[in-house]
C-alpha cells in the first residue's frame, strides 16, 4: 500500500470511486442540500473542512489505540471526534454567517451522521494510508463529494424549470438523476490503477 | 425533563403498523438511505443488514429510553451517539464470529451503522420521550420497516442483475444477466422505481378520495 502514488490516491477518492456515486456514502445531504448550487458549494465546503480534520483526528487516535491495544474503541472514538469536529464548524458558522446558518438548516448538525465522513476514517484505517496519504485521500474525497454534489445541484437547478409528470416529482427524479450521474461515473473505472 | 408535558402516547397496534408503511423509514421519510443503496445487491445482503440494523436500533432505542431521565439536554446527542456505536461494535464483532464471508460482503457498512440517521432520529423524536414498552414496540416496528425496505430493493436487484434469488438460479441458461442492476447506478434506478410506484399509489388514492367527496380537484 505504501507504494501508491498520491496522485492515484487523490484521483481514486474523487473520481473513480467517488464516495457519493460509487460508494454511497453520504446519501442524506446529497439529497437534501442539493436544490441549490449555492447552499450545495457551502455544504460541500462544511464538509470538506470536516472530512480534513476528522482524517487528520482518526489517524492520531489509531494509532494512539494500537499502541494501547484498545482497538474495539475505535469506533466509538471516531464518532465522538467527528462530533466535536462538526460543532466546531458548526460554532464557527453560526459566528461568521447567520446567513448561511440559516440556509443550511437542519443539514449543518447532520454532518455528523454522513457516513462519509465515518467512512473515510475508517477507509483509511483499513488501508493503513500514512498521514500523508490520509490528508491527501480525505482532500479527495471531500472534492469528489463536492463535484457530486455541485452536479446534482445544477441539474436539479435546470429542472426547476422543466415540466415533469406529477408521479415523478420530488425524491424519485432525484434518484433517477443521481443513478444516471452514477452511470456516467462509471467510465471512469480503472482510471486510477488500483480499485477499492 | 421531569417538568415536560406529559406527551407520552399509550400501546396501539398503531405503535408498531406505522413503522412499516406510514412512516416507513425509507421509503417515506427518506432516512438512512447509504445502507438502502450500498449493500442491497443480493437479498442475502440486504436480509442481513436488516437484522444487524435492527438490533442496533431496538437496543439503542430500549436503552436511551432508559435513560430518558438522566441524561442532560445538552449533551444528549452525543450521548445517544456513544450509545449507538456501542451496540455496533457489538454487531461489528459479533457478524465477524458468525460469518466471515457476509463480513466480508458487508465491509464498512455494518460499522457504518452509527451513522445511519434512522437510529439517531428514532432516539431524538421517540425514544427520549416515550416509555420502555412502547418505544420498544415502536423501533421494532421501524426496524422491520427497514428491513423490508432493504429486502425489495435486494430481491429485485439479484434477480434482475444476477438472475438468481438467495443465490438459487430462477431463469434458464439463456438469461442475460442486466449487470447494471448489481452495479451502483441499479441501486438508484430501483430505489427510484419504487418512489415512482408508490407517488402513483399515492396520488391515485387522493384523486379517488375527492372523486368521492365530490370535491373539486385541487393543486397537489
Amino acid at each position: 500500500m505504501q507504494a501508491e502514488s498520491l496522485y492515484s490516491i487523490f484521483l481514486n477518492a474523487a473520481i473513480v470511486n467517488n464516495f457519493v456515486l460509487a460508494l454511497f456514502l453520504g446519501i442524506c445531504p446529497f439529497l437534501g442540500v442539493s436544490a441549490k448550487k449555492e447552499t450545495a458549494w457551502n455544504m460541500g465546503l462544511a464538509t470538506m473542512f470536516v472530512m480534513l480534520v476528522s482524517s487528520a483526528a482518526a489517524y492520531g487516535i489509531n494509532w494512539l489505540l494500537t499502541e494501547l491495544e484498545l482497538e474495539f474503541l475505535r469506533l466509538i472514538c471516531y464518532i465522538a471526534v467527528i462530533a466535536s469536529a462538526v460543532q466546531l464548524v458548526e460554532m464557527f458558522v453560526k459566528r461568521f454567517s447567520p446567513a448561511l446558518f440559516r440556509s443550511l438548516g437542519i443539514f449543518l448538525p447532520l454532518i455528523t451522521t454522513n457516513c462519509a465522513i465515518l467512512g473515510l476514517a475508517l477507509f483509511q484505517t483499513a488501508k493503513e494510508y500514512s498521514f500523508v496519504q490520509s490528508l491527501v485521500y480525505a482532500l479527495g474525497a471531500g472534492v469528489g463529494f463536492m463535484l457530486a454534489l455541485m452536479l446534482m445541484a445544477g441539474l436539479r437547478e435546470k429542472l426547476e424549470l422543466a415540466r415533469v409528470p406529477d408521479v415523478s416529482q420530488g425524491a424519485a427524479m432525484s434518484l433517477m438523476l443521481a443513478g444516471l450521474l452514477s452511470l456516467a461515473f462509471m467510465g471512469f473505472a480503472g482510471l486510477g490503477g488500483s480499485v477499492g | 425533563m421531569a417538568n415536560l408535558p406529559n406527551t407520552t402516547e399509550n400501546l396501539s397496534l398503531d405503535t408498531f403498523v406505522r413503522g412499516l408503511w406510514r412512516e416507513n423509514p425509507v421509503f417515506v421519510m427518506l432516512l438512512g438511505m447509504c445502507p438502502v443503496l450500498a449493500v442491497t445487491n443480493t437479498t442475502m445482503n440486504a436480509l442481513a443488514m436488516g437484522l444487524a440494523t435492527t438490533f442496533v436500533l431496538v437496543c439503542s432505542s430500549v436503552l436511551v429510553s432508559l435513560l430518558r431521565n438522566w441524561i442532560p439536554k445538552q449533551v444528549r446527542i452525543a450521548s445517544y451517539i456513544v450509545i449507538i456505536a456501542t451496540f455496533v461494535t457489538i454487531v461489528d464483532y459479533g457478524i465477524q464470529a458468525i460469518s466471515l464471508e457476509l463480513y466480508a460482503a458487508l465491509g464498512a457498512f455494518i460499522q457504518l451503522i452509527v451513522a445511519n440517521c434512522v437510529i439517531l432520529g428514532r432516539a431524538e423524536a421517540y425514544a427520549s420521550k416515550q416509555r420502555l414498552h412502547t418505544t420498544l414496540i415502536n423501533s421494532l416496528g421501524m426496524g422491520a420497516g427497514f428491513t423490508i425496505a432493504l429486502l425489495s430493493l435486494g430481491t429485485v436487484r439479484e434477480v434482475l442483475g444476477n438472475g438468481t434469488l438467495l443465490g438459487i438460479p430462477l431463469f434458464g441458461e439463456n438469461f442475460q444477466p442486466w449487470v447494471v442492476m448489481i452495479l451502483p447506478p441499479g441501486g438508484f434506478f430501483v430505489l427510484g422505481t419504487w418512489l415512482l410506484l408508490f407517488n402513483w399509489l399515492r396520488l391515485r388514492k387522493e384523486r379517488k378520495a375527492l372523486q368521492h367527496a365530490g370535491v373539486p380537484a385541487n393543486a397537489g
